[in-house]
């Protein structure tokens, strides 16, 4: 730090944030979680339940499918993160939006509705069929033009900050941004049939195009959903946890780590095909090494509690964070696990991988999600707290049941029907035919969607709570945490 | 190296993410595109007939392969029960490709040629009505609905700009090659197999009054992993 921050702390006040977007933010994000872990309810029965699936063409679990991971993974997920990167890049600048309400407005209804593009494109049949890239040239061509506008607010806001230092949450998130940009665009790049019509073909082919899809898949998850992520981590947990960042040498260790292996990891998706095998092999490689950032990561954001560990009695919402992290850590430790070529070769293809996508999808995006919202919508609407913290308890311990119940499903299913696959019986054939398998899953289907339906319940009383603390409205209820017989630990007994 | 360069400069810092995130794809990305063993020489591999694309947008369309893969892995039990592993070259007129990540339902890479026409449809039309463990989404609307099929010249032509080898010929022939191919019986089924070996005739879906997107779809699954021989494949050829 230059002795000149500390002089410049003074003018701190005169600075106006553009909150009013962020606010707006917080409401998508809000609708569109709820939006997507229906749909993701609805599938989940269908797989369960399979005459849930109407005879309506629009209604079929092919066509459903992409609107839950789309409506997760870019609808609530990016609403999260450009909303926490709009909120979070003013004040660790302490410089307003670049741009402004204008930009920033373009940027959140521009981002709604490609949304809405998207999604309503899967319905009616219109899809690349890539997975994770599902929206056609027009849909993509848009987006383009909206992240364009977002890396601009977002930079333009870096440029003209007044602070020295760009804060660490600020790399993570133009990390993010910038990568995203250069994975979008490669991997959709396609030529349209006609300029009137939604059907295009990809350029890529074949093992070239597989190749592509997942470096741009892979990423994703390693930057929209882990670097975004992270930046927003290293905002909210020391806000919340008024600590310092454990590590800063750590943090900076890790950022450029992560970013740096991250993009090898695309071949995992890939073992045992006709992809080339020099490149699986790099693939797995890559992938066990990305461990150690992503425990880095890990580690940074949980020791940031040092000396704030009993916040943890007293707070839920710093609880959703700081498991979320362990979340974090959990599947990052099972991704690597997974990509090792051996494991793959029982894992891939089966519910292993859709428990595993899970934890880390609920327990790390969702949780560090909520307790972001929960972080935001007090000071947005400007109460003095919110609603209610017995309720943030409440779908804190319902969602975690929620995922446990869907992770340990998807685990037994997945490894049962990889077992069955390869299993032969003692005359050397194989002892089960596909359709044996399918009929096994059942009791796991329902388990798992159960486990949905938890985490849905859960996220129903989130939307509740934010919406009483935005009306203005306070719970009356005790202290949070408050021990019977045990005065003096609590700070909350100080009020 | 002093870390503050990057923390003190948006520009500096951003070159440098831009830089660190772009090896590791160019190292993977770029060799396939160089290398000539990505793509194993075979015989036999041809681009698909009119009607076979019009029957894979349906599948792409109706996001088949979230349950179903097209792509066996060369391990004992996925050969015999699928077929001979999949070739990189069995898939490079595939825009885009269709390999899949789940298996809710069986591999599809060699589903050609082991059921009837008439199992497919009726399998599509109600799965539980032929395998009642099955929990596979039902497409009857894929029988009503007349194959939008005029404008399927201009595909091939796209799919040429992309790179796929149709020739003048096969797209002047398209929409004649569609229809004889759908019929089976009338139209110029012998250029029509000139043009497309091993293409499958048949009237699919039963209904010779019209063409629809069952018949597409039938033609897309029954040509499915046949077109390479492999009495002329080498494994060696394989070695990558």
């Amino acid at each position: 730090m230059s002795p000149a921050s500390a002089g410049v702390a003074v003018q701190a006040d005169v600075v106006s944030y553009e909150d009013d977007v962020i606010r707006k933010f917080v409401i998508a994000s809000t609708f569109w979680a709820i939006v997507g872990l229906l749909m993701g309810v609805i599938i989940a029965l269908q797989l369960a339940y399979p005459f849930l699936n109407p005879p309506l063409e629009w209604f079929t679990f092919g066509r459903l499918r992409p609107v839950h991971t789309s409506a997760v993974i870019f609808a609530f997920g990016g609403n999260v993160l450009i909303g926490t990167s709009f909120y979070s890049v003013q004040r660790t600048c302490r410089a307003n939006l670049f741009g402004g309400r204008d930009l920033a407005n373009f940027v959140f209804w521009g981002y709604q509705m490609f949304i809405v593009l998207a999604a309503s494109g899967y319905l009616l049949g219109i899809t690349q069929s890539k997975e994770y890239a599902e929206p056609e040239w027009y849909v993509d061509l848009w987006l383009t033009i909206v992240w364009v506008a977002y890396l601009v607010a977002f930079a333009g806001t870096l440029l003209k900050r007044r602070e020295p230092h760009i804060y660490v949450s600020n790399w993570f998130y133009l990390a993010f941004i910038l990568t995203i940009a250069m994975l979008h665009i490669v991997n959709n790049l396609a030529v349209p049939v006609s300029w009137t019509g939604a059907k295009s073909y990809i350029v890529w082919a074949g093992v070239q195009d597989a190749m592509t899809q997942w470096w741009y898949g892979h990423n994703a998850v390693g930057f929209f959903l882990t670097a975004g992520f992270l930046g927003l981590m290293y905002y909210f947990i020391p806000k919340q946890a008024e600590r310092p960042v454990y590590s800063y040498r750590l943090s900076i260790i890790h950022f450029w780590a992560l970013i740096f292996l991250y993009i090898w990891a695309g071949p995992h998706h890939l073992h045992y095909t006709s992809l080339p095998d020099w490149a699986q092999t790099l693939g797995m490689t890559f992938s066990v090494m990305l461990w150690m950032p992503s425990w880095g990561g890990m580690i940074n954001g949980i020791m940031t509690l040092s000396g704030a560990w009993h916040k943890l009695r007293t707070d839920p919402v710093l609880r959703f964070l700081v498991v979320s992290v362990g979340f974090y850590g959990m599947s990052t430790f099972e991704g690597p696990l997974m990509s090792i070529k051996a494991v793959n070769s029982l894992s891939h293809y089966t519910d292993w991988t859709i428990g595993h996508v899970h934890s880390g999808a609920l327990g790390w995006v969702a949780f560090v999600s909520f307790g972001a919202l929960y972080f935001l919508t007090p000071r947005l609407w400007n109460r003095t707290r919110l609603y209610s913290l017995q309720l943030v308890s409440y779908h804190f311990w319902i969602c975690t049941v929620g995922i446990v119940v869907y992770i340990s499903a998807m685990w037994i299913s997945g490894i049962m029907q990889g077992l069955m696959w390869r299993s032969y019986d003692h005359l050397g054939f194989l002892q089960y035919s596909f359709l044996e398998t399918v009929d096994a899953m059942h009791p796991y289907y329902v388990i798992r969607a159960f486990g949905g339906i938890l985490f849905l319940l859960g996220s129903l009383i989130m939307v509740y709570n934010l919406w009483r603390t935005a009306q203005g409205k306070l719970r009356k209820e005790a202290a949070f945490g408050e021990v019977p017989g045990a005065p003096g630990i609590l700070p909350a007994a100080a009020e | 190296m002093n870390h503050k360069m990057f923390e003190r400069n948006v520009v500096i810092l951003a070159i440098a993410i831009l830089i660190t995130v772009s090896i590791g794809g160019l190292v993977q990305l770029v060799p396939l595109y160089t290398m000539e063993v990505t793509i194993e020489k075979v015989d036999g591999m041809r681009p698909y007939s009119p009607l076979e694309l019009a029957g894979r947008n349906i599948y792409v369309r109706e996001g088949c392969y979230l349950c179903h893969s097209q792509q066996i892995r060369p391990f004992r039990d996925e050969v015999e029960r699928y077929g001979h592993y999949s070739l990189a070259a069995e898939s490079m007129y595939d825009h885009p490709f269709q390999w899949g990540s789940k298996r809710t339902g069986p591999d599809l890479a060699r589903v050609g040629g082991k059921y009837s026409n008439e199992w497919h449809v009726q399998h599509l039309m109600a799965p539980r009505g032929l395998v009642p463990e099955s929990v596979m989404p039902g497409y009857p609307f894929l029988a009503k609905k007349e194959l939008q099929a005029a404008d399927i010249a201009q595909h091939m032509e796209t799919l040429r700009t992309v790179g796929v080898p149709y020739t003048d010929d096969q797209i002047a022939n398209a929409r004649a090659d569609l229809a004889a191919q759908a019929r089976g019986t009338t139209g110029d089924v012998e250029g029509l197999q000139g043009r497309y070996a091993k293409a499958v005739l048949g009237d699919f879906d039963g209904n010779p009054a019209r063409v629809t997107e069952m018949d597409a779809v039938v033609a897309y699954l029954q040509m499915l992993g046949t077109l390479v021989d492999f009495t002329t494949f080498k494994p060696e050829y394989g070695r990558r």
